[in-house]
């Protein structure tokens, strides 16, 4: 990683924070109508996968998709004003924030419902092969996805085809309020894909260096190999399952030490990280000022910005 | 005994009230038991009744499905519960191609005495994939029943009476009854139930579904205030439908509003006006009209889900084109106000 590169990873991961951030702050207001999965803890993963794999690789997401579509577009404007509900949003107020896509930076669809874009994420890998094109394709997806059949179904049409294809489990342990213990009949699912003609590797999601690492070297054995990948990254997820509180008090898990939250914070890991390395605190101070600049600017744009015509309630359907 | 509760509570009511009496009766499904309980409608069941009679899954929507099947046609009586609607459609195979065919192909020897709760979202950005009701689609199979309980008595003998059944049952309830507050007759326990006549009038005949007959009794009230009296009929049950109270409701005012809360395309409406025009040729003295969701995925920002949904507003305007009225000056009514309280997320 040389410095740029550095400097460049703080300040998505940094983006994607504040960002979030900036919701919990304003959430109240009731301005954004619209149900969020917030990413704070899990920033890392898309921000370490997107940086290893070639720009304009096609991606697939799932609802808590804010760190995703972040890390691909680095749009703060359209991304607010669609938590808006505006016009000028990604998807004219159409999506909100459950549906966020962007397919000029590749990202293509990501779904509220739970391991719906896995087999798009098959097919876009399959278009490639189809085309005699070697771009890899990326799907992220939680624990939770994994226990529904179309994740096997997928996973087995990418083995077959030796399709060129990532599969990024984002594991929180938790599906909504459900531990994996109440809902999982294996200890785990690299382990459970043993048998599947694909590599596999873990990371721990705290750990953006890590992640980087494992996606790369994981990448490099897919190419080898010409098998698709399974990159398992746990990661703990400080909020509630939807909405921007804590929820530690209703009592299904335990609130972290404060030195457990600092361990599983991936901005704060990441920072340490590079001021370990000789970084200046000035130079990420003057980023952390310029990325909340960025943001103010798009929330007061958003705010003002006009909801979508009546009209556009029928436009969009057909080509 | 009468008491007054909510939808959320005569559901749990219910629920506990069945497995009392009948040991085979179990719930489960996604979330069923944890904290939020379903927005409270399972709640105390798994204090009262324990983990082996109220459990959570895995997502497995389609083998959770095929599970509740088996379950039932071995002498069970499982509640399979969804917080949303939109997530039977993983299910669907074995919903369209087994639940709904499995006793006829039996020859009659099978029974599967299973219920599927199903919650449908609306507002707040619920948008296309958590705003579906599909009540039409599903009533399309033969052999499934489908109800969407209204009131809070609706909620508490219409889940009592769909365990009882020894028939699968779909019941989809709008996620904005839940707070709704009402009487509930414990002892109120019909076979499963169809329309009911909820507004007596004479000039126009509404018949709706689930949230629309609240907005249908909102028009009525406006209406009433300008000399109007609308009729106004809930379906409840829409397979098997029993459209004869709709039918003697028409002949008495000779005009008639379907709003469903769905799509109108190939939907519950054109079903049942279809059977009215044929049952009520030569009573109409104008046009059947439809109310639905405009055509199109539901979109997530307030101003277009407010044009997507319909509301107390275009029935109001519907009458007037049945009775030829001047439009109503509505400036001074207030709508969408439960727009205004709901404020997710879900
Ligand atoms: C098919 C389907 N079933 C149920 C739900 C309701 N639901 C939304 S998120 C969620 C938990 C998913 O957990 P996981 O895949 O681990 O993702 P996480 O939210 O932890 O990121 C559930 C059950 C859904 N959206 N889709
Ligand atoms: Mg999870």
């Amino acid at each position: 990683m040389n410095k740029g590169e550095g400097l460049r990873l703080y300040r998505t991961l940094t983006l994607i924070r504040r960002a979030e951030e900036a919701i919990r702050l304003h959430y109240g207001d009731d301005d954004m109508k619209t149900p969020v999965h917030l990413s704070i803890g899990q920033e890392a993963i898309p921000v370490g996968v997107c940086h290893v794999l070639p720009e304009g690789s096609p991606m697939f997401g799932t609802y808590r998709n804010h760190a995703l579509y972040l890390a691909l577009t680095e749009d703060t404007d359209r991304f607010f004003a669609e938590l808006h509900g505006k016009e000028v949003g990604m998807g004219r107020g159409k999506a909100g924030s459950m549906h966020l896509c962007e397919p000029s930076r590749g990202l293509l669809a990501t779904s509220a419902v739970v391991a719906t874009t896995i087999p798009l994420a098959v097919g876009a890998a399959l278009a490639q092969a189809y085309r005699h094109l070697r771009q890899p394709v990326a799907v992220f997806f939680g624990d939770g996805a994994a226990e529904e059949g179309v994740f096997w179904e997928s996973l087995n049409f990418a083995c077959q085809r030796s399709l060129n294809l990532l599969f990024v489990c984002e594991d929180n342990g938790l599906a909504i309020h459900a531990p994996a213990a109440d809902r999982r009949g294996f200890s785990s699912i690299t382990h459970a894909v043993r048998g599947f003609r694909c590599c596999t590797a873990t990371a721990d999601g705290s750990d953006l260096s890590a992640i980087i690492e494992a996606t790369r070297a994981l990448y490099r054995d897919m190419e080898a190999g010409k098998q698709p990948g399974l990159l398992h990254v746990s990661y703990f997820r400080f909020l509630e399952h939807v909405g921007i509180g804590e929820d530690f008090s209703v009592g299904y898990r335990q609130a972290p030490s404060d030195q457990e939250r600092r361990e599983r914070d991936p901005l704060i890991r990441f920072s340490s990280h590079l001021l370990s390395l000789g970084y200046h605190p000035a130079e990420l101070r003057a980023i952390d000022v310029e990325v909340d600049d960025q943001i103010r600017g798009s929330i007061a744009r958003a705010r003002s910005a006009d909801y979508p015509p009546a009209e556009a309630l029928y436009e969009d359907l057909w080509v | 005994m009468t008491e007054t509760m909510t939808y959320r509570e005569a559901l749990a009511f219910a629920a506990a009230k069945e497995m009392d009496a009948d040991p085979t009766v179990f719930v489960f499904g996604l979330d069923v038991p944890d904290h939020k309980r379903i927005f409270g409608s399972t709640k105390g069941l798994v204090e009262k009744f324990g983990s082996d009679r109220c459990f959570g899954t895995p997502l497995s929507e389609d083998a959770m499905t095929g599970v509740a099947i088996g379950a039932a046609l071995s002498g069970l009586r499982p509640v399979h519960v969804h917080i949303r609607a939109d997530f039977l459609l993983l299910g669907m195979n074995q919903i369209a191609n087994v639940m709904s065919s499995l006793r006829y192909m039996s020859g009659g020897a099978l029974r599967m005495p299973l219920v599927i709760r199903a919650v449908i979202g609306r507002g707040w950005g619920q948008g296309a994939q958590h705003s579906k009701s599909m009540h039409g689609l599903f009533g399309h199979f033969p052999g499934i029943k489908v109800s969407l309980p209204t009131s809070p008595q609706d909620a508490y003998s219409m889940l009592r009476a769909a365990i009882r059944d020894d028939n699968p049952v779909i019941l989809l309830e709008h996620r904005w009854l839940y707070d709704i507050e009402g009487s509930v007759d414990e002892q109120y326990l019909p076979p499963l139930p169809g329309p009911v006549m909820v507004r007596q009038g004479t000039e126009v005949t509404v018949a709706c579904t689930s949230w629309m007959t609240i907005e249908a009794m909102k028009a009525a009230d406006v209406l009433a205030r300008h000399g109007v009296r609308l009729e106004v009929i809930d379906i409840r049950t829409v397979a098997p439908l029993d459209e004869t109270p709709v039918v003697s409701s028409v002949a008495k005012t000779g005009r008639c509003i379907i709003a469903d809360y769905d799509w109108l395309y190939a939907g519950f409406s054109a079903e049942l006006a279809a059977r009215l025009a044929h049952r009520c040729f030569g009573l109409f003295k104008k046009p059947i009209e439809r109310i639905g969701f405009a055509p199109v995925p539901c979109p997530t920002t307030r101003p277009l889900e407010n044009l997507f949904y319909p509301s107390a507003v275009q029935i109001i305007r519907a009458v007037e084109r049945l009775l030829d009225l001047d439009s109503i000056d509505l400036s001074q009514e207030s709508f969408y106000s439960y727009e205004e309280r709901f404020k997710g997320p879900f």
